[in-house]
């Protein structure tokens, strides 16, 4: 009892300095004319709206290739394949790993496949696409948790009812197991958000406002490296924008939230 | 675990099961594909560096100093191995102790903003870890014992870093522990103690081991915040003070300016890291196999 | 969409070799991705009027570079000028391959490169040694110097007044810096004895402003900029070694290097002319407001 307030006073008060420092430092930049204007001066002044529109695209490319692909695996892996079978074990391993590959490499490789071999160049697409390869083991290892999870009468009831399996799993196992899928989308987001070295390489440094998605787009973690570590005088905006970063998480995560509170309200009767 | 599992023939597959089936392993096999083609890049990239110096190099040189031929990459393999444990062995109690906090001790009011907050600090990015440690920790430690960049400084950074993730998954696993099981505790007349030691946590042990897993891979593969606080000094360390550099750490630092046989040994940095994440991943496996009570 | 997803696959297909789409040689992730581009690969991006320029290279010089660029997009209506970052070496590997059409490289360029390569130095950056404000010491000889950086002085006290252990920063393989450095002081990468290894130079003064014992080597822009809004660091002057020493000369006290834009031996026209524009003095305001020194013209 005591160990575990105490493991939690630590982390609070630990994370509690960080923020600090981040408020103490960065709030003074904000305005309404940080989130409209372009960045000047190398990011030194101005605003960082055509990298808040860059980081949006990415993240969004990033999460509708992967959500596919990731709930698909998951119900894969939890839903067909026996726990201890070979193809399976041979499936999660493989994820386990891809989660330890830094993502410097998953950088390296990014600009040797998407950029080069797939001839997307510096691109928000690639950039996206380099991402979801990134998330991918954290989407899926959640939600095939999540799926494990989902009480057994509940597919014994749906066999009894004679439902085909594809529907057991879009109408019971996925509705039931979302607060799983949520929190593997949040962290998986927040992964993405927070990555900085996949994103260099593919998809870029321009900080102009992107016309299409096959231009090349900084996003916030970036721009937030390249002032902290690049720019003599950057370290206030860099504090601003690592602010509107966290901002943004908040705001996704409490988005995500009550969408998928409604989705699950919905779509199951209550157990 | 495996009671969640149903055998396909209890169930009558219809045509359209069959296709979801197929699209199905689709799904998989891209996302295998993708590993497979990162380890071929890899080792397309390496082998200039495999060939030529040779394998055996990277092992039995005495330095890194790929300029001048010189290619040792074990002390950094030791230091990627020393700031990866010690920060497990730091966050996986931590996280596991606020996860029990959060859905066991913790009253009603806190345990959620205190999820969210934990939420949160999953998305900060490693760059402000960094550039927080390299402002306040390092110079912190600098004023105990010099130089203050050091293997001490790269678990503290990378501890807060994982700590968020492996609370979560811990919290979510903890979350899954049936109301039956719960019942069936109390009825037995187990305390809360009692009931998490040889309740709960048997019950959730592979969601648990599937946390510090993630984390342990997110530790070996974190880069800049490592870089930043390290001190990246190619050298085997002999206390927690001495600075290290990690196999991270090495490709990110000179990958930018590399030409020829150094930019292959650095792609031989990270086929170093990738099978170190294999071999993990696979005493894992063979760990998580032997037999478990309950 | 097609011809905007052309142009970009391949911003110009007259200059630029490698960027062709090849479709459908690894049937990997997103079919949809590969399917969109295949379809449009082909198409002419010769009817689109809007010129991209594509730079990378260096991470110093890209803040510069981008800045230059935005002017030169606003006096070449139709142009974007499009600058990535990935280090020296990338920009001469990405000019060579023909995925950039300029380089960015922080120093001159090597005997190697200059046979397949033309290098155009745009501005040039010094490199100064630093300390913490705290430490006392106003100068140092070359000696001194070499002294600290391989070991041979572990302790202050025999160049300052202060009694504690030199911390000493140093670059990492490869870099611009370090390789000048180590030229201008006649030394051996593998003689140095460093505690702190960095990268970037904004990280070397963020450790020196961290650490009273350091002493580190980075841009004297970046150093400038920092002294004058109050990081505690100060700059410290080479002092000319007064028994001249047979292995060090001290002909300069500073340490220069040109920052180069590099391209293939023939570049197209536009090149040519962003490149001249980017010497010239049309630019020298903002190659100041990045504390750089605009070239003499």
């Amino acid at each position: 009892m005591v160990a575990t307030w105490g493991a939690a006073l630590v982390l609070l008060v630990f994370f509690g300095l960080l923020l600090g420092d981040l408020l103490r430092h960065g709030l003074a930049g904000l305005s309404w004319e940080f989130f409209t204007s372009p960045p000047r001066h190398a990011g030194r002044e101005g605003g960082i709206a055509p990298i808040l529109v860059s980081t949006g695209l990415i993240l969004g490319v990033c999460m509708l290739t992967a959500l596919p692909f990731g709930l698909g695996t998951a119900v894969l892996l939890a839903e067909w394949t026996h726990h201890r079978s070979r193809t399976g074990a041979l499936v999660r391993r493989s994820l386990d790993t891809l989660a330890g590959v830094p993502s410097i490499v998953f950088g390296l490789f990014g600009n040797a496949f998407f950029c080069v071999t797939l001839g997307l160049g510096f691109s928000i697409v690639a950039g996206g696409l380099t991402l979801a390869c990134m998330v991918l083991p954290i989407l899926i290892r959640s939600a095939e948790e999540g799926l494990r999870a989902v009480p057994h009468d509940y597919r014994l009831a749906a066999a009894a009812l004679g439902l085909s399996r594809a529907t057991t799993v879009r109408r019971l196992l996925i509705p039931a197991a979302i607060p799983a899928l949520l929190a593997g989308f949040i962290l998986g987001l927040g992964r993405a958000m927070a990555e900085t070295a996949a994103l260099i390489f593919t998809s870029g440094y321009v900080d102009r406002m992107p016309t299409s998605l096959w231009d090349s787009g900084r996003a916030l973690s970036i721009h937030i490296y390249d002032l902290s570590m690049n720019v003599p005088g950057g370290d206030a905006r860099a504090y601003s924008s690592a602010l509107v970063l966290i901002a943004l998480l908040l705001a996704i995560n409490a988005g995500s939230m009550w969408v998928g509170h409604r989705l699950a309200s919905k779509r199951i009767l209550a157990a | 675990m495996f009671m969640t599992w149903l055998p396909l023939i209890t169930l009558s597959p219809s045509h359209r099961d069959h296709l979801l089936r197929w699209l199905l392993w689709g799904c998989a096999g891209v996302t295998g594909g993708v590993l497979v083609c990162i380890l071929v890049f890899l080792i397309l990239e390496a082998m200039p560096a495999l060939h030529q110096p040779g394998w055996h190099r990277f092992f039995t040189d005495a330095s890194w100093h790929p300029a001048e031929g010189a290619y040792a990459l074990w002390p950094m393999l030791a230091g990627t191995l020393l700031s990866t444990v010690g920060a497990l062995l730091l966050a996986v109690p931590l996280g596991i102790g606020t996860a029990v906090f959060c859905y066991w001790y913790a009253p009603a009011w806190l345990a959620v903003p205190y999820q969210r907050f934990l939420e949160l600090l999953a998305g900060i990015p490693s760059v402000v870890f960094g550039f927080w440690g390299l402002v306040t920790l390092v110079p912190l430690i600098n004023q105990w014992k010099p130089p203050g960049s050091s293997l001490l400084a790269g678990m503290i950074i990378l501890t807060v870093m994982i700590l968020p993730t492996t609370s979560l998954l811990s919290h979510a696993s903890l979350a899954q522990v049936s109301t039956e099981s719960l019942c069936a505790a109390a009825a037995l007349g187990f305390g809360r103690w009692g009931t998490l030691r040889h309740v709960v946590i048997p019950s959730c042990r592979s969601g648990l081991f599937t946390a510090g897993l993630l984390a342990a891979g997110r530790a070996l593969g974190e880069t800049m915040a490592v870089l930043m606080v390290c001190g990246n000094v190619v050298q085997m360390p002999s206390s927690l003070f001495d600075p290290i550099r990690t196999l991270t750490a090495n490709m990110a630092l000179e990958m930018t300016y590399a030409v020829g046989l150094h930019r292959s040994a650095l792609f031989v940095s990270g086929l170093v890291l990738l099978l170190l994440v294999i071999s993990l991943v696979g005493s894992a496996t063979w760990i998580s196999r032997t037999p478990r009570h309950g | 969409m097609c011809v905007r997803l052309a142009l970009c696959a391949c911003p110009d297909p007259n200059t630029l070799k490698e960027s062709r789409v090849r479709p459908g040689r690894i049937a990997l992730p997103l079919l949809l991705a590969v399917t969109l581009t295949e379809g449009c690969g082909e198409s002419p991006a010769a009817h689109q009027p809007l010129t991209k320029l594509s730079i990378t290279g260096s991470s110093t010089m890209a803040p510069l570079i981008a800045a230059i660029g935005k002017r030169f997009e606003t006096r070449h209506p139709g142009t974007r000028v499009d600058v990535q970052t990935g280090g020296s070496s990338r920009g001469v590997a990405d000019t060579r391959s023909g995925l950039a059409h300029i380089g960015m490289v922080s120093r001159a360029l090597h005997p190697g490169e200059q046979h397949d390569l033309l290098g155009m130095p745009v501005a040039r950056d010094n490199i100064s040694l630093i300390v913490h404000t705290t430490n006392p010491i106003e100068s140092l000889t070359a000696q001194q110097v070499i002294d600290l950086y391989t070991g041979h002085t572990t302790n202050w006290q025999s160049v300052s007044a202060v009694d504690a252990p030199v911390v000493v920063v140093n670059k990492a393989e490869g870099h611009a810096t370090l390789e000048l450095f180590l030229r201008h002081f006649h030394l051996k990468h593998s003689q140095i004895q460093a505690d702190i290894i960095i990268g970037d130079n904004e990280q070397g003064i963020k450790v020196v402003a961290g650490n009273p014992y350091a002493i580190g080597y980075v841009s004297t822009g970046s150093a400038e900029y920092s002294i004058g809004h109050d990081v505690p660091i100060k700059r410290l002057p080479l002092t000319p070694t007064p028994v001249a020493s047979a292995t060090v000369h001290t002909g300069r006290s500073a340490i220069v290097r040109p920052l180069t834009l590099v391209t293939t031996r023939h570049p197209p026209a536009f090149v040519r002319t962003f490149i001249a524009f980017a010497s010239s003095s049309h630019v020298h305001d903002l190659v100041a407001a990045h504390y750089f020194v605009p070239l003499a013209s």
